[in-house]
């Protein structure tokens, strides 16, 4: 009990806890879309495309997550734009701007006079130094984008299941997708000092590729991704604490982990649909409606 | 023209292109009196994607209450013409009017039903979910569905038969039973203009007269009904109404009327062969139209692609 007590004495660990189950629940609230849409390179994208922000907030001496929101919202948006209307497929539309913001962030990063190691923490993530103030920025952002989910989460499945459907019975369904580039370049900022760059389109992803595995329904599929986004955060941040190993990397690995075992043992999974799957996935759902 | 009245209309000419944009009288004219009573009007369209024109100097007007068959070959621009209608496309030139006003701002008034290869139906929905979207454009983006909502989605999944099934995921459905779950969710809207896009395609017999049923209640109610097909017996039993196009209107009026072999052969020109009085479209009743710019198509074992 003392292992599970001990650290919440601490201040720093405490900030992280909370952060990392932030960052848990958006990530798994909008990488539910994200899943749904097929878009998981987007979000790579948006997150590299952030690096400049973060170093450029640096050397003006703000804070990061302003620097980041306004270079992954931007890129997100001219995702949506450049896809539109320069009649070149998305993910090549994707793959230009993703390479070239990034090296932009790079650029910046050389031009400054010694090693930063802050800097460094934004591409690996290192939730155990996010200060009081980072922390206030980031649930604000989160909370931002949780409400918005819950105002539209009827407009953005009907137009992610059928977008033709949704857009002739009056839902501005262009309007829409920029709106979920935004939400998705947001959930990005709040995460990255959770996981980092390179991490973070696990965190979008995997949570909702598990609840795939376990339920057909879509909004039990956002609780399920919800819930495990969360458990993921604390046990990887634990594990990372005891083991004293890198936060953002572990807090993966358990996602990872917990994607292996739904994969093979889940209701809909590998081995589940060998043995009969589709009554175990039925008989679930049944459970499922009568509670 | 007024529908009763088969008539012919211009051929395509042979380099279509963008036009300058008309003025309001030369419309005005060119559909006289049926402006004023009908639920969707539309005086010399041309639209299509890019530089290529799918449909060129559409002018109609579908009075409420009609029933109304979209016939023609592939890449004809049925699609098109519903999607225009729809307010999911717009015209280059011309004008259109749907319940008197531009397409999309009735449009809580107007159920809209894709082609099935439209949809991703291995989306984690199930049928009722899929109802209750025809709700949500009149809940808003505040409210929750409530018990009128349950209401009207269990009174729609009972009209197509499928209330049974109501708790299954789309993706285990056979291809008649997502049509009549799509139906149900046009049902469900309430509206008073449907617009189908094939929906009695590759289903069979009896779904098909189910469907066909319920839609010809709704004309019977006074709500007006536009559907793509290829089946061209469905159209002539069913339909009162048949509108051929081929990239432009060939034929439009009363169903026995502009469907015989003359006004067939220039709506499908060498896609149809005539036998001994029975007439046969040489054309893939399960081929789609070719997808429009950004659309992704959907294919697996339940769908029919």
């Amino acid at each position: 009990m003392d292992l599970v007590l001990e650290p919440l004495a601490l201040g720093f660990f405490v900030r992280a806890l909370i952060a990392s189950m932030m960052v848990g629940v958006v990530c798994a609230v909008v990488g539910t879309y994200v899943v749904l849409r097929g878009v998981a390179f987007i979000g790579d994208a948006i997150a590299h495309a952030a690096f400049p922000g973060v170093v450029a907030a640096f050397m003006l001496s703000i804070p990061f997550y302003i620097g980041a929101a306004i270079a992954a919202v931007g890129t997100a948006l001219a995702i949506g734009f450049v896809t539109k209307r320069a009649g070149i497929r998305q993910d090549t539309a994707i793959g230009v701007l993703f390479a070239g913001t990034f090296a932009f962030g790079v650029f910046l990063f050389s031009t400054i006079d010694g090693y930063v190691a802050d800097l460094f923490s934004f591409l690996l993530g290192n939730v155990l130094a996010i200060s009081a103030e980072d922390l206030v920025g980031l649930l604000l952002l989160g909370i931002l984008v949780l409400v918005i989910v819950a105002l539209l989460w009827k407009e953005l499945l009907y137009a992610t299941f059928d977008p033709l459907g949704a857009a002739a019975s009056g839902i501005r369904v262009g309007r829409l997708e920029y709106l979920f580039l935004a939400l998705v370049a947001l959930t990005i900022v709040v995460s990255l000092q959770a996981v980092g760059i390179i991490l973070v389109v696990a965190m979008l992803v995997t949570p909702a590729a598990t609840a795939q595995m376990l339920t057909v329904r879509f909004t039990r599929l956002m609780v399920v991704a919800a819930l495990i986004g969360i458990a993921s955060s604390v046990l990887g941040l634990y594990l990372s604490y005891w083991l004293d190993v890198a936060s953002g990397a572990t807090i993966v690995l358990v996602q990872t982990g917990l994607f292996v075992i739904a994969l093979v043992l889940g209701p809909r999974g590998v081995l589940g649909r060998r043995r009969s799957g589709q009554a175990v996935a039925d008989a679930l759902d049944e459970a499922a409606v009568a509670t | 023209m007024e529908p009763g009245h088969p008539s012919t209309a211009p051929v395509p000419s042979a380099h279509p292109g963008r036009q300058p944009v008309a003025h309001d009288h030369d419309h005005e004219l060119a559909a006289p009196h049926a402006h004023a009573h009908a639920d969707v009007w539309l005086s010399d369209v041309t639209a299509g994607y890019g530089s290529r024109a799918a449909l060129e100097h559409v002018t109609l007007a579908v009075e409420p209450g009609s029933l109304l068959a979209v016939v023609g070959p592939n890449g004809a621009g049925k699609s098109t013409l519903l999607k225009l209608m729809a307010g999911l496309a717009h015209p280059w030139t011309g004008r259109i009017e749907i319940l008197g006003a531009t397409p999309g701002r009735e449009a809580r008034r107007v159920a809209y039903v894709p082609q099935a290869e439209l949809v991703d139906w291995a989306f984690p929905v199930t049928v009722e979910d899929v109802v209750m979207m025809g709700r949500f454009p009149r809940l808003g983006s505040v409210r929750r569905p409530g018990a009128d909502d349950r209401r009207a989605v269990a009174g729609a999944l009972e009209q197509v038969r499928m209330d049974a099934h109501r708790r299954t995921q789309v993706g285990r459905l056979s291809g008649g039973q997502r049509r009549r779950v799509f139906l149900a969710r046009a049902l469900a809207a309430e509206p008073d203009v449907f617009l189908l896009d094939e929906p009695v395609t590759g289903i069979d017999a009896t779904t098909q007269e189910l469907l066909m049923d319920l839609l010809e209640a709704q004309a019977a109610r006074g709500k007006t009904v536009v559907a793509t097909t290829h089946d061209l017996a469905c159209a002539a039993q069913r339909f009162q109404q048949v509108l051929a196009i081929n990239r432009t209107v060939v034929a439009y009026g009363a169903s026995n009327l502009v469907l015989d072999a003359d006004v067939l052969a220039r709506a499908y020109g060498g896609h149809l062969l005539v036998l001994e009085g029975n007439t046969v479209v040489l054309d893939d009743a399960h081929h789609h139209d070719e997808a429009a710019p950004g659309e992704r198509h959907f294919h697996d074992n339940g769908g029919e692609g």
